[in-house]
């Protein structure tokens, strides 16, 4: 058999390199990982990633893939043991079009709170509490959004957590609350337990630490 | 009736639509492309039907496809679907790491050359020149693809004479590129500097299943100016 040589290149803080950390444990894939300093890229990140020079990048036997949700695509389709993806062809579609909301509705919505202030942010917990209640909608009584185990949903939504944090750092009212979010709060809970993923997040300290750096200099005034 | 025949996968096809949008298109090209019969329902944006308000209660928009009576929204996610419930005419390659590429062309495409296009559309001034940069920036990597990936025998991104999931995403800039350069205003498109995508833009249009459904010059710039001012409208009375 062919000597499999799987790198990934990411960075500790990314939430979307930590996606890939969390499909190649679940498969039990070996990779080498690389991590990246943002501000000075190194040449083989550069390389591999000319379109957008950026992490995560998975190299696969020489060949890289870019984007978090292609190279877990890809990672499925590669390695097929433990599956991330349902293989019914409605439950992936369901399951795609749930990872795109996260990315495309939450992700921007949480890294918009962090950032404004008074009527403007008020506006934006709004709408993040709405996109939780759709995910709620969703999760309703399964364990995980992929069921009994983790699923794409899941690992797409790890950028939850890096909204808790920013939130924590800066001393807001977590918008992700056990009374107002029930379900969404318990998954959370029982994510952050998983043996797998909670080796794939970073460590709360270093994040709180990241984050308020990050966000401090725009802190909401309440 | 054998299990698993084309019959029984068939069900009932319905798509919800409208004529202008070019996210409905590629569905309808798809659909097509695989030789589906379906339904389709026309919406009307300004008075959505309680089927589509039902059918994609999160985004409440079209394109939706609703395969026996199950709804599938946005359109990379439904293109998937009909490609992994209908297998004939493969729209994806086969092998993962092609369709791995395929897929990050198509996310390119999405991020780079429409949600830009459709924001230089209705905005103007600075916005807009920020946005048209943008294009031409992507542009010029578009026509970098298109040097590297196609030639004489090679028409499509999909390889050989077919067409592919990177030519059904990337196909509504063959019409509708046009129309939005009028109408917001702005140049994007350039021949001599992209041939090698004008050529490809050429070639999709005159595919005997995509030429038919390209909807006509004066009702999209018509639409477009609508759109735009009503849009500019609303951020003028703010």
């Amino acid at each position: 058999m062919a000597e499999e040589e799987v790198k990934l290149f990411g960075t500790w803080a990314s939430p979307f390199s930590r996606r890939i950390e969390v499909a190649l444990k679940l498969k039990g894939v070996q990779y080498e990982y690389i991590e990246e300093n943002l501000t000075n890229k190194s040449p083989a990140l550069l390389n591999y990633n000319p379109v957008h020079k950026q992490i995560p990048v998975l190299v696969h036997n020489g060949k890289p893939v870019a984007e978090s949700f292609v190279i877990m695509e890809y990672v499925d389709e590669t390695w097929k043991h433990n599956p991330i993806l349902p293989t019914d062809p409605y439950e992936k579609a369901m399951a795609r079009f749930w990872a795109k909301y996260i990315d495309e509705k939450l992700w921007p919505a949480a890294k918009k709170v962090v950032v404004t202030k008074g009527e403007e942010q008020k506006g934006v917990i709004n709408e993040i509490q709405q996109q939780m209640k759709n995910l709620e909608g969703e999760l309703k009584e399964k364990t995980f959004f992929g069921g009994e185990s983790i699923g794409f949903v899941d690992i797409a939504a790890n950028i939850i957590i890096w909204l808790v944090v920013a939130q924590e750092a800066l001393g807001m009212d977590q918008i992700l609350d056990e009374e107002k979010l029930p379900i969404l709060h318990g998954w959370l809970q029982r994510l952050l337990d998983d043996a797998v993923f909670k080796e794939c997040v970073p460590p709360k300290e270093r994040h709180l630490d990241f984050s308020k750096v990050k966000f401090g200099s725009s802190i909401a005034s309440k | 009736m054998a299990s698993g025949s084309v019959a029984d996968q068939e069900g009932q096809v319905m798509l919800l639509g409208f004529w202008f949008s070019p996210f409905v298109k590629r569905v309808e090209w798809a659909l097509k492309f695989k030789g589906i019969e379906y339904d389709y329902v026309e919406e009307d944006l300004t008075n959505k039907s309680t089927l589509l308000l039902t059918s994609n209660p999160i985004h409440k928009t079209v394109p939706v496809l609703i395969h026996n009576g199950n709804p599938i929204a946005e359109s990379l996610v439904i293109i998937e679907y009909i490609d992994e419930t209908w297998k004939q005419n493969p729209i994806l390659p086969q092998d993962p790491y092609d369709r791995a590429m395929a897929r990050f062309w198509a996310n390119f495409i999405e991020e780079k050359v429409t949600k830009p296009s459709r924001e230089a559309l209705i905005s103007q001034g600075e916005q807009q020149e920020k946005k048209v940069k943008e294009l031409k920036e992507a542009m010029e990597v578009v026509e970098g693809e298109a040097k590297a990936k196609l030639n004489d025998k090679t028409l499509f991104f999909g390889g050989g004479n077919g067409v592919g999931y990177v030519d059904i995403v990337l196909g509504w800039t063959c019409n509708w590129m046009k129309t939005i350069e009028e109408v917001g205003g702005f140049k994007v498109l350039d021949p001599e500097n992209q041939p090698q995508f004008h050529k490809w833009m050429a070639n999709f249009r005159e595919v005997p299943f995509i030429k038919p459904t390209l909807p006509p010059k004066e009702k999209m710039v018509e639409y477009s100016r609508m759109v735009r001012q009503a849009r500019l409208g609303l951020v003028a009375n703010k």
